[in-house]
């Protein structure tokens, strides 16, 4: 055979392949509104950029009259290539080979893309299609999903771990997402849960669709599960190629920088904040006002919304901003949103991206639900994370710093690098209304007009207290600055600590509440 | 983020503040003081065999009835002293999580 017909016989082998499943099932796949494993890949990288590898990859599946089935690739598509040049390892199950099932070869083509993703130290983008555990395979897939998860675990922290569910993810089979750094979920495609509905109705009685047990809005807004919310798969694709360029390859390096941007002129950072405390705005107006071109690229939009997460740039350099929200909840910390912030600080300290804190908040949300729920676990992972944290971190309080909260969120003994405050901060052990009625218990109480009283001694421990020239005059806070000059700050403070070194005890790891 | 566009207010430590809900806080558990003389089912199943009748005198500790719930029969022991006031269900019932199954006196 000359080597011109071998190479012809390659070419059909391939194509015999990359049908995938057949036309059956692709079509039955694009009625579904999916896009098939391949363009999915395609859409997402570089145009030319993707590189296939295990093509010929066959089962080793001999009970239940498997060594009769060809499954193309065995259900799963691994690669590398590039998204706006960054180098990335990827895999792709494809539904329409056995429902994307995964068997020892499927998991090993995983775990294979996934070593070379850690050893080469690039990002890992993994998507899920997949009806779960090839049951036929019995207890090789479980060693396949074990397998995934080690690899995980060891690649976390290490290179960015990317999810990408577009389909169905169930059993055991979400756990590799859930120990990624970001799960992306489409509306109408995602399914993620643990038991479906059928064994749900069986075993318990509650009637419950799919899309309300573990649809993508269910795990945006409710679980926190997922990270990036979007309507249609290009519309994910957009979004997992934008956090890209926020974020470095791993953890040795730092994001790239890009050409520095002034903010655009709509967003004028005097005219958001109102002065009255009680009154809300919404945060990402004032982030957007100090960012580069106005673009904040916001994390976990549905849930927990009263604290708000992501990515900016200041003069050409990521950021990642926590701020509380003063327009949902007031902005107070509880489990989800301290569970939404410690993550997201800990993914910052990780990849060598500067922390911004814009600080706003009365307190912690009161409640038994919130008691039982166990607020003190969850609310410690803030305390944690930031105390950990020894990337460059930077607080502005905007109005109110009270309490608990005011040390939680970034404060100066949690070992800020900065703190900057704006007129209108509001630093105190508590609100003006609960700190009187304790302090003047006896005053008001004994008042011939104790309402009156009361309102007169607020006012006076407003007067006093309710505002940032306390804290400043104990160095707590380093600098009251007009809230225009925040933006140059910011971006001095961040460049000035460029090369910062603190150093914490060596240990193996420590034991944060998790 | 299902918010309304009208303000709602949330109190903390005494001051009131103007803000939006949560879907998740609007949907949140009120909490109930527990009562002891109703027996509620915590999880779906049936009544394997009920022993105990209406009017009877329990000593707390005593079985009130088995039920099979999650493949397995377990005893439903009685949490207080009292008289039976009402059974709600009969062998072989099958009942749903929440239901009220028994009430003392």
């Amino acid at each position: 055979m000359s080597l011109k017909r071998k190479t012809r016989e390659l070419i059909k082998r391939r194509e015999k392949v990359i049908s995938g499943g057949g036309e059956k099932a692709i079509k039955k796949q694009v009625a579904m509104g999916k896009l098939t494993a391949r363009d999915r890949i395609r859409s997402l990288l570089d145009k030319d950029s993707f590189h296939e590898y295990d093509l010929f990859v066959e089962h080793e599946a001999r009970d239940f009259d498997m060594e009769k089935k060809v499954l193309h690739g065995d259900g799963v598509i691994i690669g590398t290539g590039t998204i706006y040049g960054a180098p990335v390892c990827i895999y792709a199950q494809d539904f329409t080979v056995a429902g994307g099932s995964l068997g020892l070869m499927h998991a090993r083509k995983i775990t294979k893309i996934m070593d070379h993703a850690l050893k080469m130290r690039v990002p890992l983008i993994g998507i899920n299609d997949s009806g779960g555990a090839r049951i036929q395979e019995g207890v090789n897939s479980l060693a396949g999903y074990g397998e995934i998860f080690f690899r995980n675990t060891l690649s976390s922290g290490v290179i960015p771990q990317l999810s990408v569910i577009l389909g169905p993810c169930a059993g055991g089979a979400v756990y590799s997402p859930a120990l990624t750094d970001f799960v992306f979920v489409v509306e109408n495609i995602s399914k993620m849960f643990i038991t479906g509905p059928s064994v749900i109705k069986t075993v318990l009685g509650e009637e419950i669709s799919m899309e309300d047990l573990g649809g993508a809005r269910v795990h945006s807004e409710i679980t926190g599960n997922a990270h990036f919310y979007s309507l249609t798969e290009h519309e994910c694709f957009e979004q997992i190629k934008k956090l890209i360029t926020f974020i470095p390859w791993n953890n040795t390096q730092k994001a790239k920088a890009f050409p520095p941007k002034k903010p655009k002129s709509e967003f004028k950072i005097d005219d958001i904040v109102p002065s009255d405390p009680k009154q809300p705005y919404d945060v990402r107006d004032v982030i957007r006002a100090i960012v580069d071109d106005s673009d904040f690229f916001e994390i976990q939009e549905l849930f927990a919304a009263n604290i708000v997460i992501g990515f900016g740039r200041l003069d050409g350099d990521t950021v990642g901003f926590v701020a509380n929200q003063p327009k949902v909840l007031a902005g107070v910390l509880d489990c989800d949103s301290s569970d939404k912030a410690a993550r997201f600080v800990r993914y910052c300290d990780a990849f060598n991206i500067p922390i911004v804190v814009f600080e706003d908040m009365p307190g912690y949300l009161p409640g038994v639900d919130q008691e039982h729920a166990g607020v003190i676990r969850h609310g410690a992972k803030v305390l944690y994370a930031f105390s950990e944290a020894n990337v460059p971190k930077i607080t502005v309080i905007l109005r109110k710093a009270y309490g608990g909260g005011y040390i939680a969120m970034n404060s100066r003994h949690l070992r800020a690098d900065f703190v900057f405050a704006w007129p209108s901060a509001e630093i105190a052990v508590m609100g003006p209304e609960g700190a009187a009625n304790i302090i003047f218990r006896k005053e008001i109480s004994g008042a011939e007009d104790p309402e009156e009283m009361r309102k007169l001694k607020v006012k006076e421990y407003k007067e006093k207290f309710a505002n940032p020239y306390v804290a400043a005059a104990k160095g707590y806070i380093d600098s009251v600055i007009d809230p225009e000059e925040t933006r140059n700050m910011l971006v001095h403070a961040i460049k000035v600590s460029a090369n910062k070194i603190d150093n914490r005890p060596a240990k193996k790891h420590g034991i944060p509440p998790f | 983020m299902e918010t309304e566009k009208k303000n709602k207010s949330l109190t903390i430590e005494g001051s009131k503040y103007l803000t939006h809900y949560t879907k998740k806080f609007k949907n949140r558990n009120q909490w109930v003081n527990p009562d002891e003389r109703i027996i509620k089912a915590v999880l779906p199943g049936s009544i394997y065999k009920l022993s105990v009748k209406e009017g009877q005198k329990i000593k707390k500790g005593n079985t009130l009835f088995v039920y099979e719930a999650m493949k397995m029969r377990n005893h439903y022991i009685a949490p207080i002293s009292g008289v039976i006031k009402k059974i709600n269900v009969k062998e072989g019932q099958v009942f749903k999580k929440g239901e009220v199954l028994l009430e003392f006196e």
